[in-house]
């Protein structure tokens, strides 16, 4: 579904990313897994467009997204949820996730989504006429994974959803995961719980300093010694 | 003068400070929207409310244009020029120093003050258009300044309505909470920008349409309306719509009141001095949060 060859990416005249290739294929969960500061962010930020491609390709079901300016690659059906969320803190619940269905795709089946939504978080149907900057962290990162429900995607890039929330929330984040890989979303999250991410998802890349060190089956990760010890301290 | 609640020229004063507020309400939409939106002030706002009035002046006296035509056509070469103002000025700069943007929207003022003073020269000129007056209980109000109200009314409602109820107006509204997300919406916030500036642009040309059957046209008169407008703004909160709502009303009696006990001039002195000392008291503005 995605693939990436050989990409470079950075900010300005710093480098974050140097020939990066990976594949996430239909249907499947892949975890970007990797210490602070390893270009994780920067990936899932070069594949928005965000920011710049500065060399390789990227390419969504075979059409290139070289040339693809930021606000047009949602309509290839990639939702981004962003790192440390970035809700609209004085709109409501419910036009955050209006936000999320901007597109003019997306339009026509707001309420079937907003239906969906809601049942996949109940939460969010009590809320929706909260602002969203009130809530707690659990509950606005809920909202933001609904906002990128909301354009119908059909590949989710999560950047790093446990971020910043407490140990039993960081449970539900992952079980919100797991549930939105059951509804048959493809997925591709950055994270460095690692130890808790790869028991969500099918695949992992390890990436360290902006390059891949490694990949493999969740499974042979969370068993490769070398990952263990610098990664889970075990 | 004595002081009665009973008399009707009391009332009559109060009532068309109302008016009057319901006017400055909606000179004063356009430039918080800017404001609130995109962080700039338009320093030569009240100018493109004098183009607009000259525009539908000409289309309407020399071109024989009926009326309503001339003002819808006022609003969208002034929704234009905002959107102009945005691309070829604002633009360019938008990321440099807020000074820069004072500065070059304050140059633009003196550069349309000064072709409009070459264009169409230092005369005043009149609509030449007349509603009459009609008379509420020993009260008389001009029927101009009734529409003019109504108009500005509908208009502040309208805006409500749309930023709250349509995509653009909540893109609009979330732009100016986080700019650099917007993409990720499917958003461009270069083309968010530029409807907003040609929305605060079509505002002063609602503002021209009320204007001109208020008052004499000349080179300017962007100067009479530019300073109470942006005083307006900075004291309901420069960029909260709700404040400069409210403080139209309260600057607008304050004029109405000095003119009824004294002068108009008084009423003026006395409105910048409340003005002065609000904002020792609350330099943030009535509703405004940021400081």
């Amino acid at each position: 579904m995605l693939t990436l060859e050989n990409v470079s990416a950075g900010y300005g005249t710093f480098q974050a990313l140097f020939g990066v290739s990976l594949e996430v294929r239909a249907g499947e969960a892949v975890a970007v897994i990797g210490p602070n500061g390893a270009g994780k962010t920067s990936l899932l930020r070069v594949i928005s467009k965000v920011i710049p491609l500065n060399g390789g390709h990227i390419a969504m079901e075979g059409q290139s997204l070289d040339s693809v300016p930021a606000h047009r690659v949602i309509e290839l059906g990639i939702a981004h949820v962003p790192e440390h969320r970035r809700l609209f803190p004085r709109l409501t619940v419910e036009e955050n996730l209006r936000m999320g269905a901007f597109i003019n795709g997306a339009r026509s089946r707001f309420d079937e989504r907003l239906a969906f939504v809601y049942e996949l978080f109940p939460r969010m149907k009590e809320r929706r006429h909260q602002l969203a900057g009130t809530m707690s962290g659990g509950e606005q990162q809920m909202c933001a994974i609904g906002r990128g429900l909301m354009s119908g995607p059909k590949l989710l890039l999560l950047d790093e959803p446990s971020a910043g929330l407490a140990p039993v929330i960081v449970q539900q984040v992952f079980d919100l995961v797991r549930r939105i890989r059951q509804e048959g979303y493809t997925v591709l999250i950055v994270e460095q719980n690692i130890q808790q991410v790869l028991k969500v998802v099918d695949r992992a890349y390890l990436l360290e300093v902006g390059r891949i060190k490694m990949s493999g089956a969740s499974q042979e990760l969370l068993e490769n010694d070398e990952v263990r010890r610098a990664y889970i301290g075990l | 003068m004595e002081f009665s609640l009973l008399d009707p020229f009391l009332w009559e004063t109060v009532i068309q400070g109302l008016l009057f507020g319901g006017v400055l309400a909606l000179l004063s939409l356009g430039l918080n929207i800017i404001f609130g939106v995109i962080d700039v002030v338009w320093i030569c706002y009240a100018e493109l409310i004098m183009l607009g009035m000259y525009t539908i002046y000409f289309l309407y006296t020399d071109f024989g244009v009926p009326l309503p035509l001339a003002f819808l056509a006022g609003i969208l070469v002034v929704a234009v020029l905002g959107a102009l103002l945005h691309h070829l000025v604002i633009r360019p700069i938008l990321h440099t120093e807020p000074i820069n943007q004072l500065l070059v929207t304050g140059g633009v003022l003196f550069f349309l003050q000064g072709l409009a003073t070459m264009m169409f020269s230092v005369e005043f000129r009149n609509l030449g258009v007349s509603f009459g007056s009609v008379s509420v209980a020993e009260m008389y109000f001009p029927v101009s300044r009734i529409i003019a109200f109504s108009v500005s009314i509908v208009a502040v409602v309208a805006l409500w309505l749309f930023l709250k109820k349509t995509y653009l107006g909540t893109a609009i509204r979330a732009i100016s909470q986080d700019r650099d997300v917007m993409p990720l919406m499917g958003v461009s916030p270069r083309k968010i920008y530029l409807v907003t500036s040609a929305l605060g642009g079509g505002l002063a040309g609602l503002g021209a349409c009320l204007l001109v059957l208020l008052y004499d046209i000349h080179p300017a008169i962007g100067l009479t309306f530019g300073p109470i407008t942006f005083m307006v703004c900075v004291l309901g909160g420069l960029g909260n719509m709700i404040g400069g709502f409210i403080a139209a009303f309260i600057f607008a009696e304050f004029i109405a009141l000095g003119g009824f006990y004294a002068e108009v001039e008084w009423g003026y002195v006395l409105a910048f001095v409340f003005f002065i000392v609000m904002m020792f008291i609350r330099p943030q503005g009535i509703l405004g949060s940021k400081s």
